[in-house]
């Protein structure tokens, strides 16, 4: 551990990642800033072409270089990632930073055995023999609560369940102790009951790794669950970064409000129906212009002078709390507080 | 249970695929069970929803009763007809009453059909001409489900996913059903427009009175919808009742692991009951002997591992909430975790 409390270990800093198609530009990720500390969970919410996933390749460094351009910094434990040579990256990814990714069935070789892969990944960062990998991977299984792991290191993807293919990439993941966990919705796939196995798992691993996460889903349930703090993103931007409490319980951001209020609840109302967010996610080649969010904004109007559709609403973080929005704070507890509380 | 003939009388259904051998002589060396004895009625008007875990046979549910699926034993009556080994012509009407909605609105619409053609298809294959000709029955449609009716002669891909599936919801209104089987609609939507899609759906079930069997996974969206829901597990439903007798007061061990697995977006004070299932749902080739659930249940005994319990009302459970349990939950809800996280101990 080099880095003192004071220092994030991650600190992303104006992220743009932009892809040149036959269409035009399209500005997946459009300057996104975030810090993380270690054994902290960071939950990244936002829809499908939300940019979180963008976002997370940027960090690890698999975008192709020749269609993508990546401007800003992602500093990782003090050292610069964006523009660091291949050779570095590919010695950091598995050993220092690792992800899991939301198919593990897509995500693992069929044609090699589940301790092989594991293996791999272990003799390549650190030399070790194939026994000892071998050995390793058994501790690894066990680790994540494969039964007889010393006879399932033998198997093939095909034959474990979804829920044990994903604990055997959270091993292949951990193999290293990486600092940095990235995890990719990785139980969206997953039934309920065996989604909430693989959290508690990660939870625990966290717990004795002192692992950082960025967890990326589209489940607000999810978040709640997992994270310490909580970055909801839409349109390719961060609009509210906040403690998971405070997100949940008091949105600043219209769109976070709008996710939370048309999402059913488990004992909410039944007769009445659900307030969704009119419209639908914007195109990222022809983003609307200011905030992101204003054609779907029932509040926009409430803003004089169109400021919303004209002019981007910065994002200011304050002890690491804050939106990017026009509405005044009078506005938003007018209009924000009162009809979550109603929902909730 | 009221005593008019229900819409749809579904009783003892069964469904096994069977699993063939290999090369060279094919014979069947076993079966996927895939749906096992299945006991459920759908008023007219009213949403049944239908919730369970991946491989609990809840699509082949939706399928059987819509006979896309013919069933191996058990019957399926509607309106007063049995329709389970019912031919293609005898078929003929009752299909135009029993439509489908389906997941995957990018695979549900051919692509090479505009939207005028893929909404009044249906009208077209039954050789039904409604007043003012299928185009003006079609913008109507369209008006109905929230688009614009300019949008006739336009392509699937010209959509979002969102208004992809309210296009599937006027396709499946085209004939006026009195019965939709709506198999998971809105889980492969964005969660801002999954709400709009479930408003839709019951704005159509209000105001046209059509019985829906909605089948889904998220526990939250399927109360919301359906007054009455069915719990389904390997096959069998272990759970039915109306949605407040289910939700507030479940009664099989199952059920409540299912809820008190669903993470909610709310950060409470106090931590919510939490049930730890270990382990997988097993293979319905093989499936355990007696309650299917015992398996993976902290109360199940040697009674559990002999006797499959009937689906019934348990002692006091409202009248229509049944269950499928030898040792029913009495108390309203469980306190702490009771299993044992280290997956070791169960295997």
């Amino acid at each position: 551990m080099t880095s003192t409390d004071s220092q994030p270990f991650l600190s992303v800093k104006d992220l743009k990642v932009h892809f040149s198609t036959e269409d035009g530009v399209v500005k997946a990720v459009d300057g996104l800033s975030f810090d993380l500390v270690r054994g902290k969970t960071l939950g990244i919410v936002g829809e499908s072409g939300s940019g979180k996933s963008v976002t997370n390749l940027a960090i690890l460094g698999l975008h192709n270089p020749d269609s993508t351009a990546i401007d800003g910094s992602i500093e990782l434990d003090g050292e610069e990632l964006n523009g660091a040579p291949e050779k570095r990256l590919e010695h950091l990814r598995g050993n220092k930073m690792a992800m899991i990714f939301q198919d593990a069935l897509a995500s693992l070789s069929p044609y090699h055995t589940i301790g092989t892969q594991i293996g791999e990944v272990y003799r390549k960062h650190t030399g070790a023999s194939k026994a000892e990998s071998r050995a390793r991977a058994i501790e690894m299984l066990k680790r994540v609560g494969i039964p007889q792991p010393d006879r399932r290191v033998d198997s093939y993807p095909h034959e474990f369940s979804g829920g044990m293919r994903q604990r055997a990439m959270i091993a292949m993941a951990l193999v290293c102790d990486p600092e940095l966990l990235i995890a990719d919705e990785p139980t969206t796939a997953l039934d309920v009951t065996v989604q909430a196995q693989i959290m508690d798992l990660l939870k625990d691993l966290q717990r004795e790794f002192g692992t950082a996460i960025i967890f990326i889903t589209h489940d607000l349930g999810v978040i709640a669950d997992i994270a310490d703090d909580v970055l909801v993103m839409y349109g390719g931007r961060c609009v509210e970064r906040g403690p998971k409490a405070e997100v949940l319980r008091t949105p600043q951001h219209p769109y976070t409000f709008g996710l939370l209020g048309s999402m059913p609840s488990l004992d909410g109302p039944v007769d009445v129906p659900l307030n969704p967010i009119p419209g639908s996610p914007p195109s990222l080649l022809n983003p609307p212009t200011g905030c992101r969010f204003h054609p779907r904004c029932a509040f926009a109007e409430k803003v004089p002078d169109g400021r919303c559709a004209k002019e981007r609403p910065l994002l200011e973080i304050v002890d690491g709390r804050g939106s990017a929005c026009h509405l005044t704070d009078e506005q938003r507890r007018e209009y924000l507080t009162d009809t979550a509380a109603k929902a909730h | 249970m009221s005593d008019t003939t229900p819409l749809l009388d579904v009783s003892g259904l069964t469904k096994h695929f069977p699993i063939k051998g290999g090369f060279p002589i094919r014979r069947t060396v076993g079966a996927v069970q895939a749906v096992d004895g299945l006991d459920f009625q759908v008023a007219e008007g009213e949403s049944l929803g239908l919730v369970g875990e991946s491989g609990c046979g809840k699509s082949t549910t939706g399928r059987l009763i819509t006979r896309l699926l013919e069933p191996t034993a058990g019957t399926i009556t509607y309106r007063g007809q049995d329709i389970s080994h019912a031919n293609r012509k005898e078929l003929a009407p009752i299909r135009s009453e029993i439509q489908m909605i389906f997941q995957d609105p990018y695979a549900s619409l051919n692509p090479r059909h505009t939207v005028g053609k893929i909404i009044s298809g249906p009208m077209e294959i039954n050789g039904i001409n409604p007043p003012g000709g299928r185009e003006k029955r079609v913008r109507e449609l369209l008006e109905i489900v929230g688009l614009n009716p300019e949008h006739y002669n336009r392509f699937p891909h010209e959509f979002s996913g969102g208004q992809r599936q309210r296009i599937g919801v006027a396709r499946a209104l085209a004939l006026e059903p009195k019965l939709i089987v709506a198999d998971e609609p809105v889980s492969a939507l964005d969660v801002s427009i999954q709400a709009q899609v479930v408003n839709l759906l019951q704005k159509v079930q209000r105001e046209l009175g059509i019985a829906f069997v909605f089948i889904a996974h998220d526990l939250a969206i399927v109360r919301h919808f359906s007054q009455r829901v069915a719990v389904m597990y390997l096959g069998k439903i272990v759970e039915i009742g109306d949605r407040e007798d289910l939700y507030d007061n479940p009664r099989h061990p199952y059920t409540r692991a299912l809820l008190s697995a669903v993470p909610e977006a709310t950060v409470d004070e106090e931590p919510r009951e939490r049930i730890r299932l270990t382990g997988d749902v097993p293979s319905p080739i093989n499936p355990p002997s007696g309650c299917r659930f015992r398996t993976r249940c902290w109360k199940a005994t040697e009674k559990c591992a002999t006797e499959a319990p009937p689906l019934v009302q348990a002692e006091g459970n409202k009248p229509g909430h049944l269950t499928a349990c030898h040792y029913p939950e009495t108390e309203p809800t469980i306190p702490a975790p009771r299993l044992s996280k280290d997956p070791e101990a169960a295997a």
